[in-house]
């Protein structure tokens, strides 16, 4: 044998590529959700990446052509899935500025609880998220324990854990029991010493430090163009945050700070959310006092006074003549509808939450869009990783908050 | 502070002149129509113009309004100016034969997606835009599905009786 | 107002020897250092008591799984603290969320690439049947693409939901046959969905 044999016969061109392509997704343990990225890298770096999204469409827009206003409140539920009551009330307030409903004070402050408790519940979820994904397993695990609290309260109000399909438009289905605050005062008592624990295993853990510091940095002028909001926009410097710009649902009788950061990194972002968590402590407390404040009457207070659009009680519906028309008339759709078209925004756990939403007089929205902001803010995923190490881009992606539900619709 | 409304209208038709209509409230915040080719001369307008400064996009969509002849489709953008903390609404009108609107993702990078959502969902064909493919959907799907001519439930499936949900 | 059904009024104290214990020995006969059974049950009780789950979240019921493995219910009390992301080493497909139907070929794929004995779970209405989706991108139940063993109602199923359908899927595979992978009509079964 002379001739000379090759092992392996390369394509043409192979030799001379320098760049390695990996797919990433869309199911790897690594994304959180059903992303796909195919990189190409250059040794364990990343020079560039298409994204493809869409993996769980599930046309929540069309969807919402279809039902009536109050049926809509489920499908919010499954957008933003870690803080399913923002996305409710956010929805319960886009129909009642359409509708011209204006909700009394007591109900304000409990949507304020609620709403708080889901910021919490989604940036516990975020941050430990990212713990998990620079090798840090335990605070995940501790967390979760936690974030159960957070549920029961939940459970208490509304029947349900997780896609909660909380409140009707003017206000509750029901007032929160006893239990309900029994249950707040417990979370609000043991959380703080949680979350400050939770902190000490990341804030100043010099491997956490040296993983996050410098890995998906933003600048504050390229976020606003990318239409950062949430916490990724404070975090790269910029204090905008609907509860204080455009305030709903009294947020302007709170005191509360906007944490901002400066260099828009993985690190910021993380402290970002940590630091809100403080402030939504806070927040609730306030609260909470509040409507202890409140004596007499007004204590029982849970819902707006408007029979045309708010269902009655179950109860009254067998027993009572009037409740039985105004209930009717709600599911049958023989309630006037207003013409016109409404932008609603609330503060979500990842940003802007917005609702668009176009009446023709019908009972079921014309058009409804929602302003998902993680799906706007994704676009920015390929200049934030490039050139950085493949590992930092799984980190960048886990702190983003990216929740796919709601990216994909 | 926020921009008074009157202010930015007088400012626009100063510009614009007749080009610019349909100034409404809605519940309090500006809406406006301009014609579809004047789209990127008024986004950047409402960009460059210092009293103004409408430099954040929040929103951009398309609603389908089937029974306007030549004006089926709309494009609606949603501006914030974060800094005096105002929001607008601007909407250009297209026919759905011909749907053509220039891109204004080299102006907001955050139109890119935006925009491909729009043309996944309306068949709105930005001329400029650099990518413009489906993106929630998949590549094959041959029609516009969010268009009031087509039904929510996918027609294929056999195992849902449409009578059975109340839908017969 | 008290709520018209209460679980779990008088929980009964758990004792700490309880708590701890061995799987039941199959069926069989045994006497001074030896013991026969079937060989299907010994193979069946040690595959039930260490499934390796691969979890295929999608959406929201993924959050409920990430509850159910949690310290709080977790699901390591029933073998399955391994959960591995490799469909080559994992025998219990958990698909939990809406499956689109951008995402079903991939879902077969990753079915496809996992070794028998494989079984599959559909958690929550979504993978079970489409859910409150009824819609134009989305399949209408994971059962079009890829065989299921046992379905988990709820949108989404509370953990201890979840905890139930695994303990079925345990009660299946500690009964199956050793022989059943290589009948004709597991085989018939999978022709029908395409795989050979």
């Amino acid at each position: 044998m002379t001739e000379h044999h090759h092992h392996i016969t390369l394509p043409d061109g192979s030799i001379e590529k320098q760049t390695t392509t990996l797919n990433v997704g869309p199911t790897h343990p690594a994304t959180h959700g059903v992303f796909q990225n195919i990189m190409e890298l250059d040794g364990e770096r990343v020079v560039s990446t298409e994204q493809t999204v869409g993996y769980i469409h599930r046309a929540f827009e069309k969807l919402a052509e279809r039902r009536p206003l109050y049926q809509v409140t489920p499908i919010t539920d499954r957008l933003n899935y870690c803080s399913s009551p923002i996305n409710n009330m956010g929805w319960h307030l886009t129909c009642e500025k359409l509708l011209g409903v204006e909700t009394p004070k007591r109900v304000d402050y409990l949507r304020v609880i609620i709403m708080e408790l889901a910021r919490i519940s989604d940036h516990l979820i975020c941050n430990s998220i990212v713990g998990v994904d620079t090798g840090a397993y335990t605070g995940f695990l501790y967390v979760m324990q936690y974030r159960e609290l957070i549920y029961e309260i939940y459970e208490e109000v509304c029947g349900s854990r997780l896609t909660t399909n909380i409140g009707r438009i003017g206000g509750f289905e029901r007032n929160f029991t006893n239990t309900a605050f029994t249950k707040l005062e417990k979370f609000l008592k043991e959380y703080p010493k949680v979350l400050k624990e939770f902190e000490g295993l990341f804030t100043r853990n010099r491997i956490f430090m040296e993983r996050t510091i410098g890995g998906g940095a933003i600048s504050a002028e390229r976020a606003l163009n990318y239409g950062f909001t949430g916490p990724n926009l404070r975090a790269a410097g910029v204090d905008y945050d609907v509860r204080v710009h455009s305030p709903y649902s009294s947020y302007e009788d709170f005191q509360f700070d906007i944490p901002v950061g400066k260099t828009g990194d993985n690190y910021d972002r993380f402290l970002v959310r940590n630091q809100e968590m403080w402030q939504s402590l806070s927040i609730i407390e306030q609260a909470y006092q509040k409507i202890q404040a409140f004596k007499g009457a007004e204590a029982e207070i849970y819902h707006a006074d408007v029979p045309e659009y708010y269902l009655p009680k179950k109860e009254d519906v067998y027993t009572k003549m009037e409740a039985l028309i105004w209930h009717f008339k709600i599911i049958m759709g023989e309630v006037d509808m207003p013409k016109g078209e409404v932008y609603k925004a609330v503060e979500g756990g990842n940003g802007e939450l917005g609702f668009y939403l176009i009446s023709d007089g019908g009972r079921t929205p014309f058009r409804l869009h929602f302003r998902r902001p993680c799906f706007i803010y994704y676009q920015a995923y390929p200049e934030l990783i490039k050139g950085g190490m493949l590992s930092d881009a799984i980190v960048t992606m886990s702190s983003l908050n990216l929740i796919a539900g709601e990216l994909d619709a | 502070m926020a921009i008074d409304n009157q202010y930015i209208q007088i400012k626009l038709t100063e510009k614009f002149g007749d080009l610019v209509f349909n100034f409404e409230d809605s519940y309090g915040m500006l809406s406006f129509e301009a014609p579809k080719e004047q789209n990127l001369k008024v986004l950047q307008y409402l960009y460059d113009e210092p009293t103004l400064g409408f430099q954040f996009l929040t929103d951009l969509c398309a609603v389908n309004y089937p029974d306007d002849k030549g004006r089926e489709l709309a494009v609606v953008y949603h501006l914030h100016n974060l800094q005096t903390n105002t929001r607008i609404r601007f909407k250009v009108f297209t026919s759905i034969e011909n749907t053509d609107v220039f891109t204004a993702s080299k102006l907001f990078s955050a139109a890119d997606w935006m925009e491909r959502e729009t043309f996944d969902f309306y068949g709105v064909n930005f001329v400029g835009h650099h990518n413009l493919k489906r993106i929630l959907n998949v590549d094959e799907m041959d029609y516009f599905p969010l268009r009031k001519e087509f039904p929510l439930e996918d027609q294929t499936r056999i195992d849902k009786d449409d009578e059975m949900f109340g839908r017969g | 107002m008290s709520r018209p059904v209460r679980f779990n009024i008088h929980p009964i104290e758990a004792k700490i020897s309880d708590a701890i214990g061995n799987a039941p020995a199959p069926e069989g006969y045994g006497g001074d250092g030896f013991f026969t059974a079937r060989l299907s049950d010994v193979v069946g009780l040690a595959r039930k008591n260490s499934l390796w789950p691969l979890p295929f979240a999608t959406s929201c019921c993924g959050i409920e799984f990430m509850g159910t493995m949690g310290s709080h219910y977790d699901l390591s009390r029933f073998g399955s603290e391994r959960v591995g992301f490799s469909p080559r080493q994992c025998d219990l497909l958990m698909v939990m969320g809406t499956i689109a139907k951008k995402m079903g070929p991939v879902l077969k794929q990753v079915y496809l690439q996992m070794a028998e004995p494989r079984w599959v779970i559909a958690v929550g209405a979504c993978a079970s049947s489409g859910g409150i989706f009824d819609t134009y991108s989305v399949l209408q139940g994971i059962d079009q693409v890829i065989p299921v063993d046992v379905y988990v109602p709820g949108c989404p199923p509370r953990p201890e939901a979840i905890l139930d359908g695994f303990m079925k899927i345990q009660d299946l595979v500690g009964q199956e046959s050793i022989r059943r992978r290589n009948g004709e009509q597991y085989k018939a079964l999978l022709n029908g969905y395409g795989i050979e």
